[in-house]
C-alpha cells in the first residue's frame, strides 16, 4: 500500500529547502523499497516550521518539522511513514496550537490540498459556491456579497458588494473582472500564498464576480515577483477552461467568463488601481484622477471591478455558506476574518486567519511567540509600507478597521512587521521616503517632488543639524504629502513617517516627546 | 545572419504573436526580456510601429517599469529585498555584504559578467526574511555566510 507524504510547494517552503527536502524524502523511500505518493501541497502557513512534512495516518494527518535534508534517513530510521516518533514530530497537524486557534474560511484548503488538482479542490467544497450562484439572479449574487459585509481586503476595505452593485447597474456591452494581485507591500504574503496554494478558489471567485456584473473577461494582475504563483495560476486556468469552470458556457449555463494573467513590471504604483489599469492597458503606471470610478470607467473605459486577491477568494464561501455565516465573524463594521501575516523580528511567523476583533499583542505573542532575537518589540507596522509604527502602548488595539484608524494607524491588507529594540526608527523613516521617491509614479508633485526632499531633511535630521528648523519642516512636508498627492503612495507615507517621529522622537535626536500631529 | 537581424527576426515574431492581445505592450516587452534577458533600444521602433505608437511611448514605458531593462544582464540577475521586513532582520548588513562581495552596486553587473544585482521591494517571502532571490529561485532567511554558499553553488552549477 501506498503512503501518502505532503512537502510543501510554497514558495516560502522552497525558499528554505522544501524541494530538497521532497527530493531527499524519495529518493530514500526508493532505496528502501518503501512506496510512498509525494503530493506537493501548499503551505499550511506555519513558516517557522517549514518545510513541515505531513504523514496521512489512519489518525489523520501528522506533522513533523522544521525538516532538513539531513533530517530524512533519521525520519525514515524512527518510522516516520507510519506515524513514528522523532525529535521532529509535532503531532497531528490539525491540533497544532497556532492551526487550531485560527478560523480558516479563505484559507480553508490552503496546505491540506495539491494546489493545482481540481479534484482536491472539487472534494473540498469547491465550485459549491458558483453552483450556487448559476442558480441566482445577477442582483441575488451581489446582495449575498453586500450582505456579507465583506470589505476590500487590499487595504482600502471599501464594501465589495457596493463596487459590484455600481458596475451590475452600470449598462455597457462589455465589462472587467480584474483581480489586483500586485502584492508589494513589504509584510504580506497572503495573496501570494491563495495563488500559490489554492488558485482554483482565486478563479472561482473571479467567476463569480463576472456572472454577477455581467463581465466576461477578467484579468488577474500579478506582479513579476511571483513567478510560482504565476505557474500555479496559468496551469489552474488551463485547468478550469479544460472542465468547463472557464469559457463561453460556463457548467452549461450559458454564461461566458474568460480569465487571463498579466504580469505587471516591478511598479509598487501599479497596486493602485487606476496606475494599475494603465498599466493593463500597456502604458506608464500613472495614477488617474477620480472621479470617474473604475466601477464607470475602468479598464478601456469600460465598467470594471478591481478587487484584491483575499477580497475575491472570500466570494466562493460566501455564495457557499450565504452572507449571513461569513458576516457572524468578527466585530464592529469589520465582517468575516482577516488573513493576517505575521513577518519580520518574530519566532512564530506565518499566516494567522482570524475573525476581526484579536488585538494586536494577543497577534504577536500567543501566535507571534514575541520577537525571533529575544529582545524586546519596539515597533510593529501594520498595513504595508504605508501603515503606522505602532509602539507597545499601542498593541492592545483590536484588529477592526475602525479601530486602527481612531488610532492614526492602518490594519491595510493584514500585513505585521515585528522590529526589536535594535530598530532606529529615523532610519526606518527615511527609508519611508527613499521608498516614496523610488516608487512614485511622478505624475502628481507632492509624491514625485516630496519624497525626495523628505529623505534629504531625514538625512539632516539623522546628522543631527538645525533639528529646530529641520523637524518643522519634516512635518510641515508630511502635511503636503497627506492633504496634496492623488493616491495613497504619497498621501500615506506620512504614516510611517509622522508615527516614528511621534513615538520614538529620541530616535530623531529629541529629548521631549512631541505632541502627535 | 548577423546578430543584430537575428534580434530583430525574435522581436518581430513576438510582436506578431502578441499585438493584437488588448494591451499589447507589457505582454510584448516581457516576451522580448524573457527571450533576450533585456530589451534592446534597436527593437523600440519596430514595436513602436507596429502598435501604433511614438517611439517616446515605447521607451516611457521601458523607463518606468525597474523590471525592464535595456541593457544586457550579467549570466546571472541577484535580486536583493530591502523592505521593512528584511530590514528587521539584519537585511541592511547581508546587503552590504552582497554589494562588498561581489564589489558592484546596484544596477551593475560584475566584471566578468556573471552576476547583475538589482535591489527589489518585497518577494513576499517576509515569513523567513531576509530574502534574495537568484533568476527566479526566491532564497529564505539569507546569512551572509549561507549568500557565500549559495553563490559558490550556483557557480559550480554553472
Amino acid at each position: 500500500m501506498s503512503i501518502t507524504i505532503y512537502v510543501p510547494c510554497d514558495s516560502t517552503a522552497v525558499s528554505i529547502g522544501a524541494d530538497r527536502v521532497a527530493k531527499a524524502i524519495a529518493k530514500e523511500a526508493e532505496k528502501r523499497n518503501i512506496n510512498i505518493q509525494l503530493v506537493r501541497n501548499g503551505s499550511r502557513g506555519l513558516y517557522w516550521l517549514e518545510p513541515l512534512v505531513e504523514v496521512l495516518t489512519e489518525e489523520g494527518r501528522k506533522a513533523y518539522g522544521s525538516v532538513q535534508v539531513t533530517d530524512v534517513a533519521s525520519l525514515f530510521d524512527a518510522n516516520f511513514t507510519e506515524g513514528g516518533t522523532h525529535p521532529l514530530y509535532l503531532g497531528l497537524t490539525e491540533e497544532l496550537d497556532y492551526l487550531k486557534k485560527q478560523q480558516r474560511l479563505t484559507f480553508a484548503r490552503i496546505g491540506i490540498t495539491d494546489p493545482v488538482s481540481l479534484d482536491d479542490y472539487i472534494s473540498l467544497d469547491g465550485y459549491k459556491g458558483l453552483g450556487n450562484a448559476l442558480k441566482l439572479s445577477q442582483a441575488d449574487i451581489v446582495k449575498a456579497v453586500t450582505d456579507s459585509g465583506l470589505r476590500g481586503r487590499g487595504g482600502a476595505a471599501f464594501p465589495t458588494g457596493i463596487k459590484w452593485n455600481t458596475v451590475l447597474n452600470t449598462p455597457s456591452e462589455q465589462k472587467y473582472i480584474i483581480c489586483n494581485a500586485d502584492e508589494g507591500d513589504s509584510g504580506t504574503f497572503s495573496d501570494r500564498m491563495v495563488m500559490e496554494g489554492d488558485p482554483f478558489v482565486l478563479i472561482e471567485g473571479m467567476t463569480i464576480a463576472g456572472i454577477a456584473v455581467g463581465a466576461t473577461q477578467g484579468y488577474i494582475y500579478l506582479r513579476v515577483e511571483y513567478p510560482h504563483a504565476h505557474i500555479a495560476l496559468n496551469t489552474a486556468i488551463q485547468k478550469a477552461y479544460e472542465a468547463g469552470y472557464l469559457g463561453d458556457d460556463i457548467q452549461g449555463s450559458g454564461k461566458a467568463f474568460h480569465l487571463e494573467v498579466r504580469l505587471g513590471a516591478g511598479a509598487y504604483v501599479c497596486g493602485e488601481e487606476t496606475s494599475l489599469m494603465e498599466s493593463l492597458e500597456g502604458k506608464r503606471g500613472l495614477v488617474r484622477f477620480k472621479p470617474p470610478l473604475p466601477a464607470i470607467s475602468g479598464l478601456f473605459g469600460k465598467p470594471t471591478v478591481v478587487n484584491n486577491v483575499i477580497s475575491l477568494a472570500s466570494v466562493p464561501i460566501i455564495l457557499d455558506k450565504g452572507g449571513d455565516y461569513y458576516r457572524d465573524f468578527g466585530m464592529g463594521r469589520s465582517r468575516g476574518t482577516l488573513p493576517l501575516q505575521l513577518a519580520g523580528n518574530l519566532k512564530r511567523t506565518g499566516l494567522v486567519e482570524v475573525a476581526f476583533g484579536m488585538t494586536l499583542r494577543e497577534l504577536l505573542y500567543d501566535f507571534g511567540g514575541g520577537s525571533a532575537s529575544g529582545r524586546p518589540i519596539k515597533a510593529v507596522q501594520v498595513g504595508g509600507p504605508l501603515g503606522s509604527y505602532l509602539p507597545e502602548s499601542q498593541f492592545d488595539t483590536p484588529l477592526d478597521y475602525e479601530a486602527f484608524a481612531a488610532n492614526w494607524t492602518v490594519l491595510g491588507h493584514g500585513g505585521v512587521v515585528a522590529f526589536d529594540d535594535t530598530a532606529n526608527m529615523a532610519e526606518l523613516a527615511r527609508y519611508s521616503m527613499e521608498f516614496c521617491a523610488a516608487e512614485s509614479c511622478g505624475k502628481c508633485t507632492p509624491c514625485r517632488i516630496g519624497s525626495t526632499r523628505g529623505y534629504e531633511v531625514m538625512d539632516e535630521i539623522i546628522a543631527g543639524r538645525a533639528l529646530d528648523k529641520n523637524i518643522p519642516l519634516l512635518r510641515d512636508l508630511c502635511n503636503t504629502l497627506l492633504n496634496g498627492s492623488l493616491c495613497a503612495l504619497g498621501g500615506m507615507t506620512p504614516y510611517p513617517v509622522l508615527s516614528a517621529l511621534n513615538h520614538f522622537p529620541e530616535d530623531f535626536g529629541l529629548t521631549e516627546k512631541v505632541n502627535a500631529a | 545572419m548577423t546578430e543584430s537581424t537575428t534580434i530583430q527576426a525574435t522581436v518581430q515574431s513576438i510582436i506578431t504573436a502578441l499585438k493584437d492581445k488588448p494591451g499589447a505592450l507589457l505582454p510584448i516587452l516581457h516576451a522580448v526580456q524573457d527571450k533576450l534577458g533585456y530589451i534592446p533600444a534597436d527593437s523600440v521602433p519596430a514595436i513602436a510601429n507596429e502598435l501604433n505608437l511614438s517611439r517616446a511611448e515605447v521607451h516611457g514605458v521601458i523607463s518606468f517599469y525597474h523590471y525592464f531593462r535595456d541593457t544586457a544582464p550579467g549570466k546571472q540577475t541577484i535580486h536583493v529585498c530591502r523592505a521593512e521586513s528584511c530590514q528587521a532582520m539584519g537585511g541592511k548588513h547581508l546587503e552590504e555584504h552582497i554589494k562588498d562581495s561581489l564589489g558592484i552596486d546596484y544596477h551593475e553587473t560584475t566584471q566578468d559578467g556573471k552576476f547583475s544585482l538589482e535591489p527589489v521591494y518585497c518577494l513576499g517571502n517576509c515569513a523567513c526574511s531576509p530574502a534574495i532571490q537568484i533568476d527566479h529561485e526566491v532564497y529564505g532567511r539569507v546569512s551572509a555566510d549561507s549568500f557565500d554558499s549559495i553563490i559558490n553553488e550556483t557557480e559550480e552549477l554553472a
